[in-house]
């Protein structure tokens, strides 16, 4: 009697303690294969997806002179086609200056401080997604190098560390549906592999073109717990984690979603 | 910034039909939200879209505030001469933009 229920208990244990197993690399996936006909249609033609409106738009951005310095993202980088070709399948990388991670949206706000002497652009602002897409999408289909850099190596642990911790009222980590349960169903949605190959995208859902940061914290709300801010250090390794092990796959950017 | 998307086949063969696809940046507001202290978000919608061929309309359409954000309008016509596809949208607050495309039949 006693020792089926140690066995009990140890098993419990075990099951509570069993790590999530990381999605092999020949099952990896994009979002994008688990879209319908229809909304692979749109993000396929690039005048039909709307995300391309925001990449006109930044290019609009780029050419466009600010700040103190009087100086536009051209005059420094000429033509974003060659000097941004591959920049952003590297993102987040480190940044010395600041000894930690800076995702896409945070290199782009550096650059306006010190090089353009101009105000930050808010996040989820439609300048600052406009430039990120349009800087992302010289990088279409280009393959994800994101964390090759040795310096990431603890950051990337602690993204990984924050997807598999349970957390929220209903005490779920990312995990736990996205390493675990990928191929199953969520309130009739696919459940994806939490692969963010093609960010900043256009999710029909908002009607809009969004971040990374925003998906994450809508996920984090998802699960009841405290969302982070936008630009907290613990966003920026998650992402970097997601696009670590999105490594190899191509950029999508900007893609669709619904 | 509102900007257009249009993709119309720079030639087509005389008889052809052809697709015409055209995107427009809009946000679409209903009209029907409310802010978090309770007043209305004002309508802004696109509330016309018209298609004229050389001159002659060819395509209209109303739009009203159950019509996503970014409008995407797409038709077919019957390729009968070259010359210039002009497209106008018209909205709430004063919104009007235009765009244009030309073609070559043979």
């Amino acid at each position: 009697m006693r020792f089926g229920f140690v066995i009990l208990m140890t098993g419990l244990l075990l099951a509570g303690a069993a790590p999530a197993a990381e999605i092999p690399q020949a099952e990896r996936r994009s979002g994008y294969s688990f879209m319908t006909p229809d909304t692979k249609a749109m993000q396929d033609d690039d005048t039909a997806n709307p995300g391309m409106l925001w990449v006109l738009d930044g290019e609009a951005l780029w050419k466009r002179k600010q700040g103190a310095a009087n100086k536009a993202c051209a005059d420094c980088h000429n033509d974003a086609s060659a000097s941004m070709k591959g920049v952003a399948a590297h993102y987040p990388a480190f940044d010395k200056a600041l000894d930690r991670p800076v995702d896409l949206e945070q290199r782009i706000n550096l650059c306006r401080i010190s090089h353009q002497q101009a105000t930050p652009l808010p996040y989820e602002s439609r300048d600052l997604l406009a430039l990120t897409a349009f800087v992302a999408q010289q990088s279409r289909g280009a393959a994800i190098e994101t964390g090759s850099d040795p310096q990431l190596e603890p950051f990337i642990a602690k993204g990984r560390a924050l997807f598999t911790q349970r957390q929220g009222q209903l005490n779920l980590g990312c995990a736990n549906c996205h390493d675990d349960n990928w191929d199953k169903r969520l309130a009739g949605s696919a459940i994806t592999q939490a692969h963010p190959t093609g960010y900043p995208l256009y999710r029909l859902e908002w009607q809009s073109l969004g971040s990374l940061q925003r998906r994450l914290r809508a996920c984090i709300t998802g699960i009841r717990a405290q969302a982070y801010d936008y630009g907290a250090p613990e966003l920026v390794e998650l992402e970097l984690y997601l696009m670590s092990r999105a490594r190899g796959m191509p950029v999508e950017t900007p893609a669709v979603r619904p | 910034m509102a900007s257009a998307l249009i993709n119309v086949p720079k030639t087509a063969k005389r008889g052809d039909i052809i697709e015409i696809k055209t995107l427009m940046s809009h946000i679409m507001e209903t009209g029907y939200r409310h802010t978090a202290t309770g007043e209305v978000v004002p309508r802004d919608i696109i509330t016309s879209f018209t298609c004229r061929f050389n001159g002659t309309e060819i395509f209209r359409a109303d739009l009203f505030p159950a019509i996503a954000a970014n409008p995407f309008i797409t038709f077919f016509t019957r390729a009968t001469d070259s010359g210039k596809f002009e497209f106008e949208w018209i909205g709430d607050q004063g919104f009007s933009e235009t765009a244009s495309a030309s073609i070559i039949v043979e």
